[in-house]
């Protein structure tokens, strides 16, 4: 077995085995740790779509991640108030929430697409940011959903006729299933001759379209493909929180998904799931392991993460997940 | 992930596991506040004031020796959210307090209600759990936001203004700190506005008030935004020319340090001040300044509180935990010194019943720039929500 | 509104853009030259203006305060790419937005330990403390203060790059990277240089910011975002864009909050029109932005 498949399995069964472990040590709370980390992976790996594979760094793609969450939120509010919404009766099916929340989120990305990808290299990064400014505003703006407050849910969405879902663990392995599912297609994507006309745009787009493709209309495509995942991940991180709110959408979240794909290593489809376990650790227990050092110390942790991050990307140049996986093919 | 790695991970998440201690003689307390970021000041002012109590306490709260479990909600709901799954599913905490923002208390309640894992709010004081969502489980020991805007309303409604300007983020809060204002204001208003969340520069609002010439000005700023404003009112040249009215959280002492002379004689709100003169706010402002070399806020006299509240249920219920409705009981009628004297309990909705003063920015004898009690605006005063409550 | 209204509105813009043109000008230049995108340049704004209240302590005399501090800031801004940046010149855009962001993190902690997590007091001088009157005008005086400086170092710079041997080489240097590595110069000087320089700017911006507004942690990351907005609307490597982009997100912000509320009332019920004018005003200049890279997607004044 190589490497990299070797490594893959490992982190399957640490997926799989995870709540068993955490219920034989009576510690319930690493099931949520673990779903947290789950769904930041799904945004991640939607990220990289485009990042790493189609060379478009966003800069607002934490806006797909909350507009598909304030899908979530807006239904709650509608069927917890029993009022309907553009004359329908509010559900909270998830089998009907979900997609409508990845549906929301590629409509979204439409447009911003259209008109951001007229740019390349850094007008790109402001121009993505620019947008997400601009739904991040609009948000805190929405007083019917709390405006700043943001909503507080009561309860997650529902399988129809089953309340399985508002079982933890339950949820944890509906997640785990998302997220390899999503995992599977985006591997066939990247091998497809889509995907290669994607990869062959971020070398050299010029060739491509002299070439004769309409690497536009590619790259447009993968952008939405990559913003419906996140917001179904936005979808997802509303139950998981049970919040949804403005924050979601701010552009350090979006920074924050850009570290998760750097640091787990981009243009790889494991590498972001790695990098969103590894930040969400270390934001988890570096700040107690410096409390352990000198009580109060916890709370200066950034001082340490960002001399970390530089280093990171100084020497460990392909990600964590090119130094776990060995030479790259 | 390789199999060492995979030791390496398994074995933290055992250090980290703990064994599960028991509730027998001990108390732990999830302090979940603001630690890094802008608004760290609000936290750590919290942090500080709760922890000088439990030292002044001896550390025990209750006659149970305490352990405060720290952590930093970075002032975002969602993070708070998950610090709350953890202190309650993991570290197994008995309460939970600390919290300063509204938005993230409201994230919160619906994991701790679920948990019956009380909540002790030394800040966050959010109409909605004042009202129809109020909750057996949460308890402010601070004040009702709303409160603290009409005393000044009343205040500024007495003095005769008849033109004011109004001013605000624009976020909930800030819409509702006006509507609070308004509640008790009944004059003209010459100009309502509603600036971003976070603005630094007041320029053009500054310029627009001037052209508006307001017989006062009232604005609801709370930590650097309102650093910002009261410098720039001052430079524009306003200072003296229109009175300028607020809530204690817009000139409290993290904002006086840093804004100096510009906020001199301004009138402003609060339950507490630190020149009360009452034995337990003595020792509390001269111990915190010894310690921490900076007068206490009023976000320390209500962590300083929070701490007297809870020693005293505990008290009450001869150190059992497990009841939640004797524990309950026994914060509702809980008796004790609070640093901001007499007439405080609890109304119905479970937020305070109490006075609430008025302040004059003033410079003490040492130069440092502080508040003054000039006048009490409320006696016994309960919030406009209470009467959605269903809770007796 | 009545013509001083209009004319004091409009010195605000001005100020605001002069602000965000000593900013951008030196975050330009290191894209320009050095092609690194530096987030931490925000951090040198914030340790611009904690040294300067810092060292009113010392000197108790504003100008001394702000010249040793800009002075400082400049150093710091060199120790910073000798140490940490030079190593990400010829890396990956992302990879210096990274490590950048790290720097953010490190700076933003470290002030937390050295000065508190509370905003720390820096007043104006006495002289600039009031208002002055210009034609009927009360205009703040640290505001016409900040306007004269800021003008007054945009022609030095002018100066600076259009008429010296330095400047000949940063011109060379914003077209034609590897010209100026081909004729053997001191590359290596130049771009500490030019690093020193922008950081400098920036830490004059955050100096005179200061008195103005709250020191605290975090101050720099507001102001850089804005920064980013002015150097992309400008084009990325111009400092005449640079010029062009700051006047104008300047006065759009400024004008888009002092008129846009009472536009809203025109055809909204006045709470309504309150939010909805606040939140337009806030996206006016992403707006803004949007609109001219849609148009020119490289920026008004592209370099090169």
């Amino acid at each position: 077995m190589t490497r990299p498949r070797f490594a893959l399995l490992v982190m399957l069964a640490v997926g799989l085995l995870l709540p068993v472990v955490a219920a034989w040590m009576g510690e319930p709370f690493y099931v949520r740790l673990g779903t947290r980390i789950l769904v930041f992976a799904l945004a991640a790996v939607s990220l990289d779509l485009i990042l790493g594979y189609g060379g478009m760094v966003s800069f607002g793609h934490a806006a797909f991640v909350g507009v598909g969450a304030y899908v979530v939120g807006v239904l709650f509010v509608h069927a917890s108030e029993y009022t309907p919404i553009l004359g329908l009766t509010a559900t909270q099916n998830a089998l009907i929430v979900w997609p409508l929340a990845a549906a929301v989120a590629a409509l979204a990305a439409v447009p911003i697409g259209l008109i951001s990808l007229r740019t390349t290299g850094v007008p790109f990064i402001m121009i993505t940011l620019a947008f997400a400014q601009m739904l991040f505003y609009l948000m805190t703006g929405l007083k019917a959903y709390g405006g700043d407050d943001g909503v507080a849910l009561w309860n997650r969405n529902e399988l129809p006729d089953s309340p399985a879902l508002a079982d933890n663990t339950v949820f944890y392995y509906v997640t785990l299933g998302i997220l390899v599912a999503v995992l599977v297609a985006a591997h066939r994507m990247v091998r497809s001759r889509f995907g290669r006309v994607l990869r062959g745009a971020k070398d050299n787009e010029r060739r491509m379209r002299a070439l004769g493709f309409p690497v536009t209309r590619y790259k447009l495509a993968a952008f939405v493909i990559a913003a419906a995942i996140a917001g179904l991940a936005g979808a997802l991180l509303a139950n998981a929180t049970l919040f949804v709110g403005p924050q979601y959408l701010h552009w350090s979240r979006s920074g924050d998904l850009i570290v998760m794909v750097v640091l787990g290593g981009m243009g790889t489809l494991a590498g972001p799931v790695v990098g969103a376990a590894a930040l969400l650790l270390l934001e988890e227990f570096v700040p107690e392991l410096m409390n352990l050092a000198k009580p109060g110390l916890g709370e200066h942790w950034k001082i340490v993460l960002g001399p970390v991050l530089l280093l990171l990307v100084l020497y460990a140049r392909r990600g964590l997940w090119g130094w776990i996986a060995g030479s790259r093919r | 992930m390789t199999a060492r790695t995979l030791i390496a991970a398994a074995s933290a998440l055992a250090l980290f596991a703990g064994p599960a201690l028991g509730a027998d003689g001990s108390l732990k307390i999830g302090m979940i506040t603001t630690l890094s970021g802008p608004g760290a000041g609000l936290g750590i002012d919290i942090r500080d004031g709760f922890q000088l109590a439990l030292q002044h306490l001896g550390g025990s709260l209750g006659g149970l020796k305490t352990e405060v479990v720290e952590a930093d909600d970075q002032q975002k709901p969602d993070v708070a959210v998950g610090l709350t799954n953890r202190m309650v599913e993991r570290d197994r905490v008995d309460l939970v307090t600390g919290v300063v923002w509204s938005n993230l208390a409201l994230a919160m309640m619906p994991t701790l209600a679920n948990a019956k894992t009380f909540f002790i709010s030394p800040n966050a004081g959010p109409s909605q759990l004042a009202g129809a969502q109020c909750n057996p489980y949460f308890f402010n020991v601070a004040w009702q936001n709303d409160t603290i805007h009409e005393a000044v309303g009343q205040h500024v409604q007495e003095r005769g203004f008849k033109k004011v300007y109004l001013m605000a983020p624009n976020y909930p809060a800030g819409k509702d700190a006006l509507a609070g204002f308004r509640r008790y204001y009944k004059g003209g208003v010459a100009g309502e506005v509603y600036t971003q969340v976070g603005q630094l520069d007041y320029a053009a609002e500054l310029a627009q008030i001037k052209a508006a010439q307001p017989d006062a000005v009232y604005v609801f700023y709370p930590g650097g935004m309102g650093i910002n404003f009261i410098k720039q009112f001052d430079q524009a040249g306003l200072k003296g020319n229109v009175p300028l009215f607020g809530p204690g959280f817009s000139f409290d002492q993290d904002i006086l340090a840093a804004v100096g002379d510009a906020a001199l004689g301004v009138r402003n709100s609060a339950q507490w001040s630190p020149d009360m003169d009452s034995a337990a706010n003595k020792r509390f402002v001269a111990d915190f300044k010894a310690k921490h070399n900076r007068l206490p806020s009023m976000y320390a006299s209500q962590g300083y509180d929070a701490a007297l509240l809870i020693d005293a249920a505990i008290k009450a219920t001869g150190g059992k935990l497990d009841d939640k409705d004797a524990l309950r009981a026994a914060f509702k009628t809980a008796k004790f010194d609070s640093v901001r004297g007499e007439g405080f309990r609890f109304n119905n909705n479970h937020y305070p019943i109490q006075n609430v003063y008025l302040r004059e920015v003033v410079k003490g004898a040492d130069g440092t720039v502080t508040n003054k009690t000039v006048g009490t605006a409320f006696t016994n005063h309960a919030d406009a929500f209470a009467k959605d409550c269903a809770m007796k | 509104m009545d013509t001083l209204l209009i004319a004091e509105q409009a010195l605000n813009g001005l100020q605001f853009g002069v602000m965000l043109f000593l900013m951008a000008a030196g975050l330009t230049l290191v894209f320009g030259i050095m092609d690194l995108i530096n987030l931490a340049h925000g951090s040198f704004y914030m340790v611009g203006a904690y040294l300067t209240a810092a060292f009113v302590g010392v000197f108790d005399h504003f100008l001394l305060a702000l010249l040793a501090a800009v002075a400082l800031t400049a150093l710091v801004g060199l120790a910073v790419e000798w140490t940490a940046l030079r190593s990400f010149y010829r890396r990956d855009h992302l990879d210096q937005v990274l490590a950048t962001f790290g720097l953010i993190l490190f700076f933003n902690e470290l002030a937390r330990i050295i000065w508190g997590p509370v905003p720390i007091f820096l007043n104006p001088p006495a002289a600039l403390a009031g208002t002055v009157n210009l034609f009927g005008l009360q205009y703040p005086a640290i505001r016409l203060a900040i306007l004269g400086v800021g003008v007054a170092v945009a022609l030095l710079l002018w100066l600076l790059i259009a008429r010296t041997r330095v400047g000949m080489l940063i011109r060379a240097g914003a077209t034609n990277r590897e010209m100026v590595m081909a004729l053997g110069v001191d590359v290596r000087l130049l771009f500490s240089l030019v690093f020193a320089l922008g950081a400098g700017l920036a830490g004059l911006a955050g100096a005179m910011a200061g008195p103005v507004l709250a020191v605290q942690v975090g101050m720099g990351e507001q102001i850089l975002i804005l920064t980013f907005v002015v150097i992309v609307i400008g084009g990325i490597g111009s400092v005449r864009g640079a010029l062009a982009g700051a006047l104008l997100v300047g006065m759009v912000d400024t004008l888009g909050r002092a008129t846009l509320p009472a536009l809203f009332r025109l055809f909204l019920d006045p709470a309504a029109a309150n939010g909805a004018g606040g939140a337009a005003a806030s996206m006016a200049i992403y707006v803004l932005m949007a609109l001219v890279l849609a148009i020119r997607p490289r920026g008004l004044f592209p370099a090169g």
